[in-house]
């Protein structure tokens, strides 16, 4: 849009008036248009929350009907949902953790060391990030189909998949932490005879403590939020998502969108939280 | 340990990960090939038996399909840029010491589930919600026009959904462009219109390269908007892999189906990272 307007006033390239004004319209006209996107960002959650209040007479949360607490009173009060609630946080805590240990070491060997193959390497942590969802589901099925009995669908293959696309958002962000980073310390801390280990448990982790923090954080609402994927590797299980997918056809609860406020505020909470621990840390180290 | 420059370290450090990503990530694509040329039903069992029908039928029984993903997914990267870019802009340019509570509200439909945030969608579009009584109106639908189960519910759900991956990048190039040179262009006389065509716009094609790959590689393979706000019209190629792995159980053909999904992918990724190129180093000639 920007462009398209902006290559009409070049043609007549007159200063004056003219173009004073105009200069002003468009001043104007894009602050308003980055208001319109903002709108266009923010009133679906403005509807999720909103709608998390309302008491709806049939089975579909969808026109508004009357203000009411209930929902959020007894927010596991429908059938399963509790279930597929903690199943999400389980998956999501354990496959986090592991993909942050994981993710965490490989960024170490990335921005500390030079060796062969680490073009390879990076190649392969950037792929699983730019492959469609489906694709991926769909192959790791495949594996899980042909191989049977040690990848019985269900808790585990959700576990392996969430634990897989965790590792490269995880390298991602903690890499992005470690590079700027001041080793000057470390330095200090060796030629006071620190050993190797005392140092990197002294010294280098608390200092990268928050990229890691941020990274388990990234990778735990992206497994909150996996549907593709864990849809296809699911078998009979059910995760928070998998729910609203199956509830959807017949029902739509307004238990989900409390659920889903929920989430949202704590996520929202959780950012904001990380943002100013990362603002204490001293300057240089992080 | 850490700091002994042996060769072996950084092998160690990434061993968890490199193996991780190799067993679930890239002997799973192995898998998809071979699943896609297996033969057989669903009580028989599937065979291998270099079946290349399964792409025979994937490039004419579903050509429709895969059109369709191409179609919606170019449009809303399309719609998707022409609403980040001006946003980025004006918030790398104009955001002042709010730029990170403006970088939070682009990032905040991500923390509300992706399956609640298109039900929202369900309800704004909704046939007796406020945005369709507004636009028959405004006589710019007809009384008994639809806005959910079209087309256009389908592509503006797609571009919501992901609209931070496309203005995230292009907000990080804005954000480093050294202004320095954009007043030197306009010292040496150029109007603003084409000290951003020549300036601004080339510095921050990284982004919109990046912006661009982000959006439109997963909504090629989304199947949730088209489920949720379209009808059997708007059915992607996500819906009929999605089918034939869950409800009709024909692995081979889905197999074949995300195998023809990734590598259509992968060469219009490659084909546009060279007419980006060129066009690059041309712009830098000149």
């Amino acid at each position: 849009m920007t462009t398209a307007v902006e290559t009409v006033v070049a043609s007549r390239n007159r200063p004056g008036a003219l173009t004073r004004a105009w200069a002003f319209v468009r001043r104007h006209t894009l602050t308003f248009f980055a208001m319109l996107a903002f709108a266009y960002l923010l009133v679906p959650i403005a509807v999720v929350v909103a709608f998390s209040f309302n008491d709806p007479i049939g089975r579909f949360n969808f026109t508004w009907q009357g203000f009411t607490l209930k929902n959020w009173a007894h927010p596991f009060a429908y059938p399963d949902l509790g279930g597929a609630v903690r199943l999400s946080i389980e998956i999501a805590f354990f496959s986090s953790i592991v993909a942050t240990i994981i993710g965490t070491l490989m960024a170490l060997a990335l921005v500390r060391y030079q060796f062969r193959g680490q073009g390879a390497t990076n190649l392969l942590i950037f792929l699983p990030m730019a492959t469609p969802e489906i694709v991926m589901g769909s192959s790791l099925l495949t594996l899980f189909l042909n191989f049977g009995n040690p990848f019985k669908l269900g808790f585990i293959t959700i576990l392996i998949a969430h634990i897989m696309f965790n590792i490269s958002f995880v390298v991602v962000t903690v890499r992005a932490r470690l590079a700027g980073y001041d080793r000057h310390l470390e330095e200090a801390a060796m030629d006071l005879f620190a050993n190797p280990w005392v140092t990197f448990f002294r010294v280098t982790l608390p200092l990268i403590a928050p990229g890691i923090l941020a990274g388990f954080l990234l990778a735990f609402a992206l497994s909150v939020d996996d549907f593709v994927i864990t849809y296809l590797v699911s078998g009979a299980d059910v995760t928070f998502p998998l729910f609203v997918w199956g509830a959807a056809r017949v029902a739509i609860p307004p238990q989900i969108n409390v659920i889903g406020s929920a989430i949202f505020f704590i996520a929202v909470a959780f950012m904001l939280a990380n943002v100013l621990w990362q603002r204490r840390q001293p300057k240089g180290a992080v | 340990m850490l700091h002994s420059r042996r060769w072996i370290t950084p092998y160690l450090l990434l061993l968890p990960g490199l193996l991780w990503l190799a067993v679930f990530f890239l002997v799973p694509m192995y898998y998809l090939g071979y699943t896609s040329l297996e033969s057989g039903d669903l009580f028989t069992g599937y065979t291998f038996s270099w079946a290349w029908d399964n792409y025979r039928d994937a490039f004419t029984l579903y050509r429709s399909h895969f059109i369709r993903s191409l179609e919606y997914a170019g449009l809303a990267t399309i719609l998707a840029f022409l609403i980040s870019y001006p946003l980025a802009y004006w918030i790398a340019f104009r955001g002042g010491r709010w730029k990170n509570l403006f970088l939070l509200l682009i990032i905040a439909p991500f923390f509300v589930t992706y399956l609640i945030r298109t039900l929202a969608w369900k309800t704004i579009l909704a046939d007796d919600g406020f945005v369709l009584s507004i636009l028959r109106d405004l006589h710019l639908v007809s009384s008994d026009g639809r806005l959910l189960a079209t087309t256009t519910a389908v592509v503006a759900g797609i571009t919501y959904n992901f609209l931070p991956f496309m203005a995230l990048p292009i907000y990080v190039s804005l954000e480093q462009i050294d202004t320095r040179l954009i007043e030197a262009a306009e010292d040496l006389y150029a109007s603003r219109p084409r000290a951003f065509l020549k300036v601004t716009f080339p510095l921050s094609l990284p982004g919109v390269f990046a912006g661009t790959l982000l959006t439109f590689i997963p909504a090629a393979g989304d199947f949730i908007n088209a489920q949720l706000l379209g009808t059997p019209k708007q059915q992607m190629i996500g819906n009929v892999i999605e089918r034939r792995f869950k409800e009709v159980a024909d692995y081979p053909q889905a197999a074949a189906l995300s195998f023809v999904l990734m590598a259509a992918i992968l060469i219009l990724i490659l084909v546009y990272a060279r007419s980006v190129g060129t066009e690059r180093v041309t712009t830098g000639t000149a």
